[in-house]
């Protein structure tokens, strides 16, 4: 066994020991409680390098050290920790973000005085989220994945004076909680027919042959395997988490956290991680596969809720006029792809897109904080403008970001992965639908990039607060430097030439192709990420906006469909007015029940309960107690008797026992003992 | 005599003193003390008769004996513990005097 996989447990366990220590920190050690964040986080970055490292030497082993937990009868519930290049990558990448964010909230969270507060909660995130990341057991990664939803709700809820923060928080801990909870019956029903949650177990696992041939077998009604039925329920959560169509109307509203949080958990690791559950467990998605004549694979409801996301995603933060929520959207769309791509079979493509998109969404959100920063809390697209010139950092890194999102090509790592999930997407035989609203998304999104770079940044400043912004301090912009870095670089690993990354997570060479092969796609792609960039250019950067009360322009041209995506596809109100009304409906229901029928029952046998009460009282006041008081009274005059003899004079005692010794023995010695 | 009977005799003679001490004696350490030999006359007997009894298996009175010694020294700090709280409230150790607990 390697000496690193006994040390993995470490990894989570450092930011989990800088959240303790930030928790019992004073509000006044604001130095001591970011000091401990940070040295936690770039311990587990170190540690996380050399478990990839590690990793990547035996890249088709899945290493994992197990242990038990605890018995309860003949069950023992098992844990462990699991190391391979999959999840090496991703603690390498959320570490590192992770570290990069923290450095970067040192500036951001300057003025706040919840300062020590915020490190804390920022740690137990990065612990939770580490944890889904090593966990060898479904178990300990649903333990984990919970604590990253708690630790999510704190950090939404950060500003919590405010009460749209605060409702934001419920909303992202409820609609994730529905989704979780199809996740753990998921988990139950998996434990319950293979009986471990263990991912690897030398056979024994839930990913092992024998129990994908257990749980892909046909069984329930129309022939479907019990692995399609836990597959998509532990979809629901991962769709919970990621974002995804119909439980992505959270993710918009934790915009309301400081920035550097929708960085770390709303763009970056924490909606990464439904993604990177569907990637850990694929087999089990993949299981079903060889049943040919069932009605549904699990996979494929995957692929189609993943391209509904995308397209869904990219129409709305079109038409968004907040910075923040114009990304938060991005993400969505993004997380869609991500999906697609696993839908359709091609884990590695998703995980590709998931580091890349990690990198330059990290980088976006960073870049927009530092605008927000400098604008004093203005977030407002159209209030801001014209901050090429006071900010030229963040403008430069910001549009490294914007271009890698929206996939300009070549040098950009979003390209390539984008290009990936495209090719799969293509290769796919049931149906052409997500490739269809895959390259759709792509020219939206370079719309909604570009106009959101032109609104930001060109033209003049429309406000106060913007006139007056400068630049932000070294503490901000070089985290953006080294993210902006890793979003070009990044794409290099994955290329089709050298196609390192993708032979690593799977352990098996795979062929290179020349750069070009899929030519046509690509060139299609590219020629609708042009098309999607001219047209913001030609919309927004020709003649940017002079006064930040003027319309959209595309909103001037077709203000229905604007205002219908403005108002986010009226999903929101579309909730309310079925699932909130039936809701209050069973609520009143209740309410009728329970006051009308329950409480009359209730009240009912209450009074029963009252009649038999005055009846025993009779009976015993006339026919019992007389009898007792004689027994009490006797037992009192016994006692009174008999506490004559404790005289409370020791040797009294002892000379009693003597006494008693000296009797037996004489009756002993005189044959009374025979 | 033998062996057995000699020592059966001492153990008699030192649990008679022990017996005497403890009920004539008013001081409560002195009282103590005659507890102390009693047991002792006690384990006396068990090392006699595990010594030149019938059938000496290993070590048995060793046992019984390590055990009681082990138990009379945790009681003798009970005791010495009583001693001490019955001076801080009677200002003397007199055992005819400490009749608090009379029933």
């Amino acid at each position: 066994m390697k000496p690193i996989l006994s040390l993995l447990w470490l990894i989570p366990a450092l930011p989990l020991a800088a959240a303790a220590l930030g928790a019992v920190t004073p509000r006044s050690g604001r130095r001591r409680a970011a000091a401990a964040a940070i040295a936690a986080m770039a311990g587990s970055l170190i540690l996380s390098v050399l478990a990839l490292r590690a990793a990547l030497l035996n890249p088709s082993a899945h290493l994992y050290l197990n242990f038990d937990w605890f018995t309860l009868g003949s069950a023992t519930v098992r844990l462990g920790w699991l190391l391979d290049p999959v999840n090496g990558l991703m603690c390498v990448m959320v570490s590192l973000v992770g570290l990069l964010i923290f450095i970067f909230s040192l500036g951001y969270m300057d003025k706040d005085e919840n300062f020590a507060r915020f490190f804390c909660f920022l740690s137990l995130f990065a612990a939770a989220m580490l944890g889904v990341v090593v966990s060898n057991s479904l178990l300990l990664l649903f333990v984990s994945w919970e604590l990253v939803g708690l630790a999510s709700y704190l950090l939404i809820g950060f500003w919590f004076q405010r009460p749209a923060a605060a409702a934001a928080a419920k909303k992202a801990f409820i609609t994730t909680r529905i989704g979780d909870l199809g996740f753990l019956l998921g988990l139950i029903w998996l434990y319950d027919s293979t009986g471990t949650l263990l991912l690897y177990d030398g056979g024994g696992g839930v990913l092992e042959t024998h129990a994908l041939g257990l749980l892909g077998a046909g069984g329930l009604p129309f022939g479907l395997a019990a692995s399609t039925a836990i597959a998509l329920l532990i979809f629901c959560g991962a769709a919970g988490k990621s974002g995804q169509f119909p439980l992505h109307v959270w993710l918009p509203d934790a915009m309301e956290g400081p920035t550097p949080v929708s960085a770390l958990i709303h763009a970056a690791t924490m909606v990464a991680a439904g993604v990177f559950l569907v990637a850990r467990v694929f087999p089990l998605f993949e299981a079903d596969q060889a049943l040919r004549s069932v009605p549904l694979h699990a996979l494929t409801v995957v692929a189609f809720i993943g391209a509904i996301t995308a397209l869904l995603g990219a129409l709305i933060a079109v038409a968004q006029e907040d910075l923040k929520r114009v990304l938060a959207f991005s993400t969505v769309s993004q997380l869609g792809y991500m999906m697609l791509a696993l839908g359709v079979g091609s884990w590695t493509a998703a995980l590709f897109h998931l580091l890349t998109h990690a990198f330059f969404k990290a980088l976006l959100f960073l870049a927009a904080g530092s605008v927000i920063h400098a604008a004093h809390h203005e977030q407002d697209i159209r209030r801001l403008g014209g901050l090429r010139g006071p900010m030229r950092l963040t403008f430069a890194t910001f549009a490294v970001g914007m271009m890698a999102l929206a996939g300009v090509p070549f040098v950009f790592s979003g390209f390539w992965s984008k290009e990936a999930i495209l090719h799969a997407a293509s290769q796919w035989d049931v149906s052409s639908v997500p490739l269809v609203a895959a390259l759709a998304g792509v020219v939206l999104t370079a719309f909604y990039m570009t106009r959101l770079v032109c609104e930001v940044f060109l033209g003049h400043a429309r406000s106060e607060e913007s006139s007056h912004a400068h630049e932000s301090p070294p503490v901000m912009t070089v985290p953006l430097v080294v993210l902006a870095f890793g979003a070009v670089a990044l794409g290099f690993l994955g290329t089709p030439a050298w196609p390192w990354i993708q032979s690593r997570m799977t352990g098996q060479p795979v062929a290179a192709h020349s750069i070009l092969e899929g030519g046509g796609l690509m060139a299609l792609s590219i020629v609708l990420v042009a098309l999607g960039i001219g047209a913001g250019a030609a919309l927004y950067g020709l003649r940017p906006r002079t006064d930040s009360a003027a319309p959209d322009p595309l909103a001037a041209s077709m203000p229905r469909v604007f205002a219908f995506l403005a108002n986010r596809m009226k999903l929101d109100e579309l909730y309310a007015a079925t699932l909130g009304r039936l809701n209050s409906f069973l609520a009143a229901l209740s309410d009728v029940l329970d006051r009308r029928l329950w409480d009359g029952a209730v009240r009912l046998l209450a009074r029963l309960g009252q009649l038999t009460g005055s009846l025993d009282r009779e009976a015993d006041i006339r026919g019992l107690n007389a009898g007792f008081d004689a027994v009490s009274s006797g037992v009192r005059r016994a006692g009174r008797a008999y506490s004559g003899a404790q005289t409370g004079a020791a040797q009294g005692y002892l000379r009693a026992l003597a006494l008693a010794f000296v009797v037996l023995a004489l009756i002993a010695m005189w044959g009374g003992g025979r | 005599m033998s062996p057995l009977q000699l020592c059966l005799a001492f153990s008699s003679v030192l649990f008679a003193v022990g017996l005497a001490g403890a009920l004539a004696r008013s001081n409560a350490i002195l009282v103590l003390l005659g507890l102390e030999l009693m047991l002792n006359a006690a384990n006396l007997n068990f090392i006699a008769f595990w010594r030149y009894g019938p059938a000496s298996t290993p070590a048995t009175g060793v046992v019984f004996v390590l055990f009681s010694i082990a138990v009379a020294a945790a009681e003798a700090a009970v005791g010495l513990a009583l001693v001490i709280a019955l001076y801080r409230r009677q200002k003397n150790i007199r055992l005819p005097e400490a009749t608090h607990l009379k029933g």
